[in-house]
């Protein structure tokens, strides 16, 4: 595709770095935009993260893991390149990682979003040549509803199924999306039981100085605390866990929820469209705002955000990578 | 019309059944008697002519948006309904105004516009849609997207609807179900005024009895002695309904068998004016009941050949006379009924079959009968208390069926999955769903059990059907009903269903059934409480 970036059967590869960026295969030098697993995969010699993602690659691979560090904005010479991260606002620690060589520049956004979320580090625009972007919810039906308004009738909808005796399982992914909602509900003065997954997680935010918010661990629920909220990863959908019984609703909260559809299929009760990604809009505005002249688009609707991009005189390419998302835990 | 919206939003986010009958009276009451009508109508299964075309929708969507037709196409592809994807894509184009007070504001003034524009030309639709769109609010562009795109839907029984329907308006269950029964068209004829007796009406079905599975022992039934037994026989229900020279043949769906077995119409038009019978079409070769499989060939088969009627003989096993010469006898008791029907049907006829009825003087004699079911073709036993009414739906203590094999459900296909290896790229992975309180809860998933031929046509469906896609798996219209067999279950407080199943198999398609009459996870259940109790 370009002499500076390149995708390989064992990831996006940077020749001149002699790097590969969120690599699907071990590889010997990986920088990693962020800790989601699906970017952030064990077997690679090297990493290079930002000190929050790599606390968290620690907690998740191991603290064994060669690692170096560099915060935002700090610039390391790789090979003939220039490598910075850059906040993408998806999750904390979560990076854009911009190349420079020779006078030319690449950004590669990683996952990202344009709201704030209050927990990570706001979306920074980075002008360069080329832009490789991530393309989730790279449709036109999807345009998040404000934070705000959701995160009140989240609260509302939860306050009044518990005044019906119901425990209410949230899911949401393990990292972002689980402290988002702590802090949501914390609002309504809710102080959510969280699965040991997420508990992990929070531990190694505070020693990096992020605040989860308010939340007990699973352990210490009891009976006699009557109908609690439990935030759950994706995965464990369908029961409650093990020690906790009686009448209970399930809501999912992600951006896959503003089709109906979606909720139905996974036999939910409710759904919030609450992401960690850019909508259709937030896309268009960051490539916009890149002011790229050539764009590639990867993982999700990465054919139909290119051609799309392509017919309004951008030039613009679908990758194909290994950065998948399902749906159950997309965030 | 925004009321009616109000009512779709408030129902599709309840789960209760108390909570959607009162949300459902309370709109049957506050609504004009022609809106309650067209409701009702709505949830009974009618639907309004679709204006346009799904293309020309999309293309409209597509103008209007300024998003090109091809990724309003891929955005209508993931999102799997198009009243919902054109309600997302014009999230930001539409200004509601206040109510503009014309006609079409109200529901039924809005589906009788929708009427008249039958005939109308591209332009005039194109410019009350994009009205429409224009002055509706979020909620309301849904509904009415999905009344012109023809994929109106709600997890509403019509059961539930007739029950909040009788209620808000004084009726019995039993008035409001007959007379909305079968094909109706609330723009045109209100088969709720005064003057009830056009011919149309008349040929009209009533609601059918149907029967609980055994719970208990049987002797906790009652005596033997007060019981009809017969075979519970695995064909298509059908009232035979013969009025004023003109006859009709119904289906528990409320479907017209006419045209599918015009030798059984000829055979009704021997039977006295005005009668009412209930029975199962069977086809039987050579004196045998062949499997239901045999009879589907004749199903959906509009107008048969002279060959395909021989080669596919079907008979009406008569076993209720709900009419006799023009008196409605179903509040009579069953040895009543039975003893006209015995004097009207003879037991050896071609056509038209008496089905035999026993009497058995101990349940271990049942139980034998139940035996010796399957080598008649049968599947299980019919027990019916002699001095009971005939009822319209399910009622305790009136029928009970026994099936042979306990452990069977009617469930509704939701999902579907891809195979692996050699059936990659067919969907043969399916997970299946009983209604809990108004809606659909996925319980079991189940692999192959069709034929080939079966299979090649529920592949069809799912691709035809398919709500939506990821990865693997598609989730499709709640629409076709398959009869499940499983070995044991029991009670699990950590999954959703309640219940969980063991081995699981399909034992055939139903296609003779809707999905709204697929079972409830109560059956389920009740099954359990059947193999430990509590
Ligand atoms: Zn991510």
């Amino acid at each position: 595709m370009d002499d500076l970036v390149q995708v390989t059967d064992r990831g996006l590869f940077v020749p001149a770095a002699n790097v590969y960026i969120d690599p699907w295969q071990p590889v010997e030098r990986a920088v990693i935009t962020h800790a989601h697993s699906d970017h952030a995969r064990a077997g690679h010699r090297l990493y290079l993260a930002h000190p929050v993602t790599g606390a968290l690659l620690q907690t998740r691979l191991g603290s064994s893991i060669s690692l170096q560090t560099l915060p935002y904005g700090k610039k390391l010479r790789l090979g003939s390149v220039q490598v910075s991260f850059h906040p993408a606002g998806h999750v904390p620690g979560s990076a854009q990682v911009r190349l420079e060589f020779r006078g030319r520049v690449c950004v590669v956004s990683g996952d990202y979003k344009r709201h704030s979320d209050g927990l990570s580090a706001p979306f920074e625009p980075v002008r360069c040549h080329m832009f490789l972007t991530e393309s989730t919810f790279g449709l036109p039906v999807f345009r998040w509803e404000p934070a705000e308004t959701l995160g009140q009738r989240l609260c509302l909808w939860v306050t009044e199924q518990l005044a019906q005796g119901r425990h209410v399982c949230l899911t949401g992914y393990s990292l972002g999306k689980a402290q988002r909602l702590i802090r949501i509900l914390n609002e309504a003065w809710i102080v959510p039981f969280v699965h040991p997954a997420i508990e992990i997680i929070n531990q190694t935010l505070k020693r990096c100085g992020i605040r989860p918010g308010n939340y007990s661990a699973l352990s210490e629920y009891k009976k006699s605390l009557g109908p609690a909220v439990i935030l759950l990863p994706p995965a464990a959908v369908d029961r409650l866990p093990a020690g906790i019984s009686g009448p209970f609703v399930r809501a999912a909260c992600s951006g896959w929820m503003a089709v109906r559809g979606m909720k139905r299929r996974q036999n939910l009760d409710k759904g919030f469209a609450l992401s960690d990604h850019a909508d259709w809009p937030g896309l268009l505005k960051t490539m916009e705002e890149s002011e790229a002249e050539r764009v590639w688009v990867t993982h999700g609707f990465a054919e139909p955000l290119a051609r799309y991009m392509q017919e309004r005189g951008r030039q613009a390419e679908a990758l194909r990578t290994a950065w998948t998302e399902t749906p159950e835990e997309a965030a | 019309m925004k009321q009616f919206a109000e009512l779709c939003e408030a129902l599709d986010s309840t789960t209760s059944t108390g909570e959607r009958l009162s949300l459902l009276t309370a709109y049957f009451r506050e609504a004009s008697p022609v809106d309650a009508r067209c409701a009702l109508a709505l949830f009974s299964g009618w639907r309004p002519p679709r204006l346009l075309k799904s293309t020309e929708l999309r293309a409209l969507a597509a103008e209007l948006s300024g998003i090109p037709l091809w990724l309003v196409e891929e955005s209508y592809h993931f999102v799997g309904d198009l009243g919902e994807t054109l309600a997302l894509l014009m999230a930001d184009e539409a200004t509601p105004s206040p109510s503009s007070g014309a006609p079409e504001d109200s529901l039924h003034g809005l589906l009788l516009h929708m009427n008249s524009l039958r005939q109308a030309s591209h332009e005039e639709i194109r410019s009350f849609v994009l009205r429409q769109w224009k002055s509706l609010d979020t909620t309301g562009r849904l509904i009415f997207n999905k009344l012109i795109a023809g994929s109106f839907r709600l997890g509403v029984a019509s059961r539930l609807a007739i029950t909040a329907f009788a209620q808000a308006f004084g009726l019995s269950e039993e008035t409001v179900a007959h007379r909305v029964a079968g094909d109706w068209n609330p723009l045109a004829d209100d088969p709720f005024s005064a003057g009830e007796s056009e011919p149309d009406l008349a040929l009209k079905p009533f609601p059918f009895c149907l029967a609980y599975s055994v719970e208990n022992t049987l002797a906790s039934l009652g005596t033997p002695s007060d019981f009809l037994l017969e075979y519970k026989w695995d064909g298509i229900r059908c009232q035979i309904v013969r009025r004023e020279g003109r006859m009709a043949l119904w289906s528990r769906g409320g479907e017209s068998l006419d045209k599918a077995f015009p030798e059984l119409v000829q055979a009704a038009s021997f039977l006295p004016s005005d009668t009412i019978l209930d029975g199962e079409i069977l086809l039987v070769r050579q004196g045998r009941v062949m499997p239901f499989t045999e009879l589907q060939k004749r199903i959906g088969r509009k107008d048969p050949s002279p060959t395909l009627l021989k080669k596919y003989p079907v008979m009406f096993l008569a076993f209720d006379l709900l009419m006799h010469k023009g008196e409605d006898i179903r509040s009579q008791p069953l040895r009543h009924r039975r003893a006209l029907l015995e004097n009207l049907i003879v037991p050896d006829g071609d056509l038209l079959r008496l089905n035999e009825g026993f009497n058995v003087r101990s349940w271990e004699e049942a139980a034998q009968l139940r035996q010796a079911a399957p080598d008649r073709g049968a599947e299980g036993i019919m027990i019916k208390h002699l001095d009971s009414p005939y009822v319209s739906g399910r009622k305790r203590h009136i029928w009970w069926k026994w099936k042979v094999d306990p452990y069977t459900v009617d469930a509704v296909l939701l999902y579907a999955q891809a195979g692996h290896g050699r059936r990659a790229g067919l969907y043969t992975d399916f997970t299946f769903a009983l209604w809990h309180e108004g809606r659909l809860v996925p319980f079991a998933k189940a692999y192959s059990g069709l034929t080939d031929e079966e299979m090649a046509e529920v592949n069809r469906f799912i691709r035809h059907n398919t709500l939506e896609k990821f990865g693997p798996v598609r989730s499709v219209k709640p629409q076709l009903v398959f009869e499940l067999a499983f070995e044991s279950l029991q009670r699990s407080n950590r999954h959703k269903s309640g219940v969980a199943v063991r081995f699981p198999r399909i034992l055939r398609w139903r296609r003779d059934k809707q999905p709204h009459e697929a079972d409830s996870l109560q059956t389920l259940l009740n099954l359990l409480a059947k193999v430990h109790p509590e």
